[in-house]
C-alpha cells in the first residue's frame, strides 16, 4: 500500500488517541471496571444505551459504556455503528407484552384490578438522599419474594377495550405505504419521508433521545399540544422473543428481553364518524426505562393530532420537528461538527463583510 | 439447469468494477464500456447484461423479465433474488427487445428517481442505426451506432426525454459491452455524412 | 480489516447506494433519498461522502481526501486512514494523481479531468432549508421547480446591501432545472462546477440524500441580469507560492494585526513551489501544521 506521508494532522491524531486511551483508563493504581460490574450495577445506563443504540445486547452496551468513559450518547453511537454491520437473519414475531413476566406493573386509572398494583423495584417513593451507608460498602438485605413473580397479567387497556371505551389496539394507521400491516417499515433501511406512518414514528421515538422526548412530552403537559393523559398502565418485565426459521416452519423462543411498556389513555372528543372515546399513546422501550416509555407515549399521542382531526400547532405535534430532531446520534454529530475547521467559509465571510463595510463607509463619506 | 452456472467469481470486486463501468456509461452517454468479462450467464443473457443485474438488482428491488429471457429466470432468481413485477411497476426491466417506454414507471414529479431502469440486450453497440446524442455528460454531440433498436427509436425516446425530470433510463448491452442512455440525453437520427 | 467488508459497507448497502448514484446522475441536481447507514464516524463529519466513496472505490483507485483544501487537516487524515484501513487503497495528496477526491468545503484549483470523480461532503443538501423548514414542502417545490422564494431572498439582499451577501454554499441551478446546494464551498469555487469534465457526487449522510452533477453539465450560480454573480477572494497573492488567482487562507501571525495569506489548496501551493514559484514572504522551514493536542 502506497501511503504518502503528510504533515501535522497525522501525528496530532495519533497523539490524541494515545492520550485518550490513558485518560480513559484513569489512575492505573485503581482497579479497572469489569463490564459485568457495569451490567449488574449500572443497569439503567446499560438499558439506555441499548434503547438509543437500538440493539439489545447488555454485554456490548456495558463494553461501550466503559469505552466511552460513561458518556452514554457516545456509547449508544458505538453500539449503533456496530449494529449497522450486522447481517439481518430474520424478523421476530411481535412480542406479546400481555404475556410478559411482570416485575412492575402500575395503573393510575383504577384503584385495583386483576393482578393488582405491583410497585416492583422503583425509585418512585425513595427519598432522594445520598446513601452514605452504601458508599461504605453496605450490602442490602435480601428483598421479600413477590408471590406472583414472573406471572402473566392482562393489560389494563384490554379492560377498557372490552367496553368499547378506548380505540382498538394495534391501529397502525397508515402503515408505511405499500407494506402490509404485518410488515412494519424500518427507518434504518428506508429514509424518513413525510408524512411518516405510525410504525415509523414509533420506531424513531423508541430509538430517540430520552432527554429530547422528555422535554417534548413535558411541553405537551404545559399546554403545547396537550392531550389530557392518564397513565393507563406501565409494565416492566421480561418478554420472550420468538422467530420462525424458514427451515423449521414453526416459531421458536430465542430468549427473553426486558421491556418497559407504557399505555397512555387520552381524551378524545370524537368526530362526525366516531363517538367520543379514549385514545392511546404508546411507548415501548428496551430495558427498564419508565421515563422514556412515558415520554414516548405522550409524544406518540401528540403526533397523532392530525390523524384524530385535532389542530396541530405545537412542536410535539409536528412530525418533521420531532422525528428529524429526536435522534441523538444525528444531533450530536451535527452539533459537534462545528468543531471541524470552517476557515475556508469563514474567510469568504470575512471578505464579504470587509467589502460590505468598505461600501458602507464610502456611502457615509459621500 | 441454469442455476448451476456461477455468478461473479469475486462478488465484491467484480460488482465494483461493473458498477464503475455502468456509472461511467451513465455519466457519459454513448461511451462504450465493458463489464462482466469472464461471466458465464445462461443464454441468451450476455455478459454485460448479466453484470448489470448482479451489480444492481437484489431483494430490495423489483424486476421484470421479458418473455425471451424466461430461460434465464432461475439463474437471475438465484443470484439476484429480486421479486418479480409486471413491467408497469418494475424498478428494473431486463429485456431482449425495446419495451413500450411510455408503459413503464416514469416516477413522479416529487420522486422522479422512481423511474425504471431498462437493461436492454442489442446485437451491436458499434454498428447499425446511427444516432446523435447530446445533453449532460457530453462536451459536444456524439454519434453512436447501434444494431437492435427499432427504426423509430429516436421518436420513441423523445417522448421519454420530454417527461424530464420524470422518465426511464436505458442501459444497452451487447456481449461484454454496454452504453447508457439516461433520460437527460437528446437523441436524433444522425445524418449519413455525420 | 478483518471482520469488515472491502470499503466497510456490506454489498447490499453498496448496491442500494449505487442504484441511488445512477439515478442521481440521470437527474442532475435532484436529491435522491437513500437508506443512509450509521458509519463509525459521526454524522456531520462526512458520513455521506464516505458512503459514496465506499460504494464507488476500487482497488485500482487513487484516493485523495481534503478538508478546507488541505490534505493534513485532522478530519481529512481520519477519513483517508479509514479507507486505507478498510480498502487498502492507494492514497495520494496530489490532485493530478487521484481518481477519486473526497472533499469538504473546497474544489481543488487544478482543473479536474474526465478520469476523475469528486465526492463532496454535504451537511445540508436542501438549498431551500433556510427559507422553508418542512422537507415535505421543499420536496413539492422541487417537483414544481418553484424557486421564486430563493430569488426573492437574493433580491432582498441586493436591495439591502447592494449585492448578494451569500459567500459560501451559494445556490446553483443544475442543467437549468434543479436548484442545488453546492455544499459549503466558497462561492469562489462555484464556477469550477460548470461544465466540469469530472463526475461530481454529493453525499449527505445525516440528511439521507445523494445527488450528482454529470460531467459537462451546466451549473449556474443564481443571479440577476443587473447584478451578475461575482466571487470573492482575499485580494492578495499567496505568501508562499505567489499565486494571485487561488483561494487564500488568512493566517494570523501575531497579535498586532500581522497576516499571512497562503493557498487553501495545499497541493496546488506545493506543486507551484516545487516548480520554482515563490511568494513575498520567505517560506518557513515547515508549513504551518496543526499542533498535537
Amino acid at each position: 500500500m502506497a501511503y504518502v506521508a503528510v504533515k501535522g494532522g497525522e501525528r496530532a491524531i495519533d497523539n490524541a488517541h494515545a492520550w485518550l486511551a490513558e485518560d480513559r483508563r484513569g489512575n492505573p493504581s485503581i482497579p479497572p471496571i469489569d463490564t459485568a460490574q457495569i451490567r449488574e450495577q449500572l443497569g439503567r445506563s446499560v438499558d439506555r444505551v441499548m434503547a438509543e443504540g437500538s440493539l439489545y445486547d447488555e454485554e456490548l452496551a456495558a463494553l461501550a459504556i466503559r469505552q466511552a468513559q460513561g458518556d452514554l450518547i457516545e456509547a449508544a453511537f458505538l453500539v449503533r455503528a456496530y449494529r449497522t454491520t450486522l447481517p439481518r437473519f430474520t424478523a421476530s414475531a411481535p412480542v406479546d407484552t400481555a404475556g410478559m413476566g411482570i416485575r412492575r406493573r402500575i395503573s393510575a386509572v383504577f384503584k385495583d384490578m386483576p393482578g393488582g398494583q405491583i410497585l416492583g423495584p422503583t425509585y418512585d417513593y425513595t427519598h432522594r438522599l445520598i446513601d452514605f451507608a452504601e458508599a461504605a460498602g453496605f450490602a442490602p438485605p435480601p428483598a421479600p419474594e413477590m408471590d406472583s413473580d414472573g406471572i402473566a397479567i392482562g393489560r389494563i387497556n384490554d379492560i377498557l377495550d372490552s367496553e368499547g371505551l378506548i380505540e382498538a389496539d394495534g391501529r397502525a394507521d397508515g402503515m408505511a405505504h405499500g407494506k402490509a400491516e404485518s410488515e412494519p417499515g424500518d427507518l434504518t433501511r428506508t429514509p424518513l419521508a413525510f408524512p411518516a406512518a405510525r410504525d415509523i414514528r414509533l420506531q424513531s421515538l423508541a430509538r430517540g433521545d430520552e432527554g429530547f422526548l422528555l422535554a417534548m412530552a413535558y411541553s405537551t403537559q404545559r399546554g403545547w399540544g396537550g392531550s389530557h393523559p392518564f397513565v393507563g398502565e406501565i409494565r416492566v418485565g421480561e418478554a420472550s422473543v420468538d422467530i420462525t426459521p424458514p427451515e423449521l416452519g414453526f416459531p421458536i423462543d430465542i430468549g427473553d428481553i426486558t421491556l418497559t411498556e407504557c399505555q397512555m389513555v387520552n381524551q378524545f372528543a370524537g368526530s362526525k364518524t366516531q363517538p367520543p372515546q379514549f385514545t392511546r399513546g404508546y411507548g415501548l422501550v428496551f430495558g427498564h426505562a419508565e421515563r422514556k416509555a412515558m415520554s414516548m407515549a405522550l409524544v406518540d399521542r401528540a403526533l397523532r393530532a392530525e390523524e384524530l382531526g385535532e389542530t396541530a400547532t405545537a412542536p410535539a405535534q409536528n412530525q418533521e420537528f420531532v422525528l428529524y430532531h429526536c435522534d441523538n446520534i444525528e444531533a450530536t454529530g451535527f452539533v459537534e461538527h462545528l468543531k471541524l475547521p470552517h476557515y475556508v467559509d469563514f474567510q469568504s465571510e470575512l471578505e464579504t463583510i470587509r467589502r460590505m463595510r468598505a461600501d458602507a463607509q464610502k456611502e457615509y463619506a459621500a | 439447469m441454469s442455476v448451476s452456472l456461477p455468478g461473479f467469481a469475486d462478488p465484491v470486486l467484480s460488482a465494483q468494477s461493473s458498477f464503475r463501468a455502468i456509472l461511467d456509461a451513465m455519466s457519459r452517454p454513448g461511451t462504450v464500456h465493458t463489464a462482466g468479462h469472464g461471466l458465464t450467464p445462461p443464454a441468451p443473457l450476455g455478459q454485460a447484461a448479466a453484470a448489470c443485474l448482479l451489480t444492481l438488482v437484489d431483494a430490495e428491488t423489483t424486476l421484470c423479465l421479458d418473455d425471451a429471457l424466461e430461460t434465464t429466470r432461475d439463474w437471475i432468481g438465484f443470484h439476484c433474488a429480486a421479486p418479480r413485477s409486471p413491467a408497469a411497476t418494475a424498478g428494473f426491466l431486463m429485456c431482449h427487445e425495446l419495451p413500450d417506454l411510455a408503459a413503464l414507471d416514469a416516477g413522479s414529479d416529487d420522486a422522479p428517481q422512481d423511474g425504471a431502469t431498462v437493461v436492454l440486450q442489442v446485437a451491436s453497440l458499434c454498428a447499425g442505426q446511427r444516432l446523435t446524442l447530446s445533453g449532460p455528460g457530453l462536451p459536444s454531440p456524439a454519434t453512436v451506432a447501434i444494431n437492435g433498436l427499432p427504426a423509430d427509436f429516436a421518436e420513441r425516446w423523445a417522448a421519454n426525454h420530454a417527461l424530464f425530470p420524470r422518465g426511464v433510463d436505458l442501459i444497452l448491452c451487447a456481449g461484454d459491452a454496454l452504453l447508457a442512455l439516461p433520460r437527460t440525453v437528446r437523441i436524433t437520427h444522425a445524418h449519413k455524412e455525420a | 480489516m478483518t471482520g469488515y467488508n472491502f470499503a466497510y459497507l456490506d454489498e447490499q448497502t453498496k448496491r442500494m447506494i449505487r442504484r441511488a448514484i445512477l439515478k442521481a446522475v440521470a437527474i442532475p441536481g435532484h436529491q435522491i433519498p437513500f437508506g443512509s447507514r450509521e458509519m463509525p464516524l459521526p454524522y456531520g463529519w462526512g458520513t455521506g461522502g464516505i458512503q459514496l466513496t465506499a460504494a464507488v472505490l476500487g482497488p485500482d483507485d487513487g484516493l485523495k481526501v481534503i478538508d478546507q483544501g488541505a490534505d493534513d487537516t485532522t478530519n481529512a487524515v481520519s477519513i483517508r486512514r479509514f479507507f486505507a484501513r478498510t480498502a487498502g487503497v492507494t492514497t495520494t495528496t496530489h490532485t493530478a494523481d487521484a481518481t477519486i477526491i473526497q472533499t469538504r468545503h473546497r474544489i481543488p484549483e487544478l482543473k479536474l479531468t474526465d478520469k476523475q470523480i469528486i465526492v463532496y461532503q454535504v451537511p445540508q443538501p436542501e438549498p431551500l432549508s433556510k427559507l422553508e423548514s418542512s422537507r415535505a414542502e421543499t420536496r413539492r417545490m422541487h417537483g414544481l421547480a418553484e424557486y421564486g422564494l430563493m430569488h426573492v431572498r437574493l433580491y432582498e439582499d441586493i436591495t439591502r446591501f447592494g449585492h448578494v451577501s451569500i459567500s459560501y454554499d451559494y445556490p446553483v441551478m443544475v442543467g437549468g432545472r434543479y436548484l442545488m446546494s453546492p455544499s459549503p464551498i466558497p462561492a469562489f469555487d462555484n464556477p469550477k462546477m460548470h461544465m466540469m469534465p469530472a463526475l461530481q457526487l454529493f453525499g449527505a449522510g445525516r440528511e439521507q440524500r445523494i445527488y450528482a452533477i454529470p460531467p459537462y453539465t451546466t451549473v449556474e450560480s443564481l443571479d440577476f441580469d443587473d447584478h451578475p454573480f461575482r466571487t470573492t477572494r482575499a485580494p492578495h497573492a499567496c505568501g508562499l507560492c505567489g499565486a494571485a488567482d487561488s483561494y487564500l487562507d488568512e493566517v494570523v501571525t501575531d497579535d498586532r494585526g500581522g497576516r499571512l495569506y497562503v493557498c487553501s489548496d495545499t497541493d496546488h501551493c506545493e506543486t507551484r513551489r516545487t516548480a520554482g514559484h515563490t511568494g513575498t514572504e520567505s517560506p518557513p522551514v515547515d508549513a504551518p501544521a496543526e499542533q498535537a493536542a
